[in-house]
Order: C-alpha cells, then structure tokens, then sequence
C-alpha cells in the first residue's frame, strides 16, 4: 500500500480539521464520521488527492437507528475504493430526525445520482441541490419511507393471514 | 358426430356433448358446441415474473407438452390470447402493467394464478409485493404451490377447461359479469 490509515487520517485533519471525527479501524476497513455539510468537499479531496486516489464511489446508503440521540437517528455512509493500490475506506454522516438532510454529491460522483435517489426512496433522507430527486424502485404513490423502523414491512392489505397460525400474537386481540 | 376415427389412427377424439341424435340428425345447444371448441383451444399468454415462469416453460416443452391440451400456440400478444397464465412474484408497482395487459385481451378471456405468489403474495408479505393478482383483475383458476410442478399446472388448465366448456355464451353480456369487472374498475365496451 502506497499509503498508510494514519496518512489517510493526517491529511483529512490537516485539510478538514472541525469536520472529521471518530476514527477507526472495524474489520480491517478504515473508517470515520464526516459532517454533513463538509461531506462533497471531503469527497473531492478523497477522489483528487494525488497519493489517496480514491476514484470509485463503490457504494451510498443510508441507515435508520431509532434508538440513538435526536441528532444521530439517520446516517448516510459512503464507501470508497482507491483501484491504482486497491484501498477501501468507509465514512458516515450523521443527520437529525427531524431535517435529515445532506448535501448531494452526485455532481462529485454522478454514480451517486441514483443512489441517492434510492436513499431518499427508502428512508426520507434529502439530498439537497440533487437534480432528480423522487422515487427509484418503490411505487410513486408511495408516501411512506419503508426501511424506517417505525414502518411495517408486512403488507397491510393481506386478508387471508391469521397470526394465529403463525406463532405470533394476535394484532386485533 | 359421436363416431370414433376408426383405422390405423390411434388419435383420440372427443366425444360429442349430450344431445339427441337420430337418422340424419344431431341436435344439442350452441353453449355445448361452443364451449366444446372453445375449451380445446386455449390460447396462452404466459406473464411469467420468477420461477413459476421456468415450471411453465417445461409445461410448454414437450416432456409435459401443454398442445395436447389444445394451447398449441403460446400467444405474446394479449390481443389473439384467451388465457392470460400469471406466474411469479408481482411487486405492485408491476400490478398496473398487469392489469393493462388483461384489459388489452379480447372477450372472451380467462386468467390463471400460477403459484403462490400470484394467488396471495406467497412468502412476499410486505410492503412492494402485491397480495395476490385477484387484487387488480379477477381469476378463474388458483393453481397452489411454491413453484407448482407441471403436472399442477396442466391440471390448472385442465380445471380451466372445465370452466371454459360449461360456460354460458351469454355470460359475459350478462350484468352480474359486468358488475365483477366494475368491482376491479375494468371499463366493459
């Protein structure tokens, strides 16, 4: 490897000192947390450093943690892949429930551009300044963000389903 | 009309509906006659989403070989197709399409449930997964299974006939017939 966790971790400090945090090292993957707003700089910097190179957006999502404080319910992670010396590295952005938003980064990466629209599709996350944000996979008529803990993932529709039969506790006594 | 093809054929015939017969003569109703031709050339359409469509494939191919059943011509145009075969998974956002194509089919027209997941939505209960396609157009034949083997889908088809041969020709002109699809919000002409 060209470079080392800790030259990763000395430079995101030196170019981004108040929006980097929290890193780590979990299952051999390098991680950190990112602010929301510093999030497409930081992503840049990742993509155009001349030693970091990390030049493929392998993956955006989001996560849903309703147990955790008002201002860390949701979280974006991204992951990122350096090809030239084959480097993985991982970070998240905490968001608030009641404004999760974060600012897109499909104009860095315009692979981001549909995995931000699923994201949003599944949990309600915003991606401010995206340029086509609506549903992907759910039905448009959908109003609800279905990988939200608080929604249930069973069909509300389906009439021939006795819980009794199942082992579970009857919904309707 | 009752005779059976005497000779070296061993082609089986059908036998003539109940009727009376006399020297010259053979007389029954046109509802018989016609739903006698009828249910002996079933036009398929296959709608296959998922696995229930590889189960269908092998009915078509010839170990199992659904044209002895009279669906020589599997149709992929709904327009020149009888029998509308939904097999697979339907996520709701699949469910207008469905209905789209059962509402571009011509009268007379039947639909098969094939497996589990089109009858009730199988094992996909949850939120993107339709809960059977009798919630968007209605169905004449439930065929079980998770997927069901060929032999139950021929024996669907061969319910299906049992359906289609003692059929009423005027059944579908009839205002109960009208009131179902009105209930699924299918415009009649």
């Amino acid at each position: 490897m060209a470079f080392t966790n800790q030259d990763i971790q000395d430079k995101l400090q030196a170019a981004f000192p108040d929006s980097v945090s929290g890193f780590s090292e979990a299952s051999d993957l390098f991680s950190f947390e990112v602010e929301a707003k510093a999030v497409p700089d930081v992503l840049a910097f990742l993509r155009d450093d001349p030693t970091l190179r990390f030049n493929f957006l392998t993956d955006l999502c989001g996560a849903h943690f309703p147990d955790e404080a008002a201002n860390r319910r949701f979280a974006v992670i991204y992951h990122m892949h350096n090809w030239m010396d084959n480097v993985r590295i991982r970070f998240k952005t905490w968001l608030p429930e009641d404004a999760p938003e974060v600012p897109t980064v499909s104009s860095v990466f315009a692979s981001a551009n549909w995995q931000e629209r699923e994201t949003y599709d599944f949990y309600g996350i915003q991606f401010i300044g995206h340029p086509d944000l609506r549903r992907i996979l759910n039905m448009d008529e959908m109003v609800s963000f279905p990988l939200r803990k608080e929604f249930p993932l069973e069909d509300q529709g389906r009439t021939d389903k006795d819980d009794r039969y199942f082992g579970r506790i009857p919904v309707n006594g | 009309m009752s005779e059976q093809v005497t000779g070296s054929s061993d082609i089986k015939m059908v036998a003539a509906p109940p009727g009376f017969e006399g020297q010259g003569f053979f007389a029954t109703s046109l509802d018989k006659v016609v739903g006698l031709a009828r249910s002996k050339s079933l036009w398929p359409l296959p709608f296959a989403t998922s696995c229930c469509g590889i189960e269908f494939m092998a009915t078509m191919a010839s170990t199992y070989d659904l044209a002895r059943f009279g669906s020589e011509r599997p149709s992929f145009s709904p327009r020149q197709a009888d029998m509308l075969l939904v097999m697979g998974t339907i996520a709701k956002k699949m469910a207008p399409v469905l209905r789209q194509v059962y509402e571009q089919m011509a009268e007379p027209r039947w639909v098969i449930a094939v497996g589990a997941c089109a009858s009730s939505g199988g094992v996909f209960d949850t939120y993107s997964v339709l809960q059977g396609i009798d919630k968007v157009i209605p169905v004449d034949v439930y065929v079980p299974g998770c997927p069901p083997r060929p032999e139950q889908i021929l024996d669907g088809i061969m319910k299906l006939q049992e359906v289609v041969k003692n059929e009423p020709m005027r059944r579908r002109n009839s205002p109960e017939y009208k009131a179902l699809l009105a209930s699924y919000g299918i415009t009649v002409n």
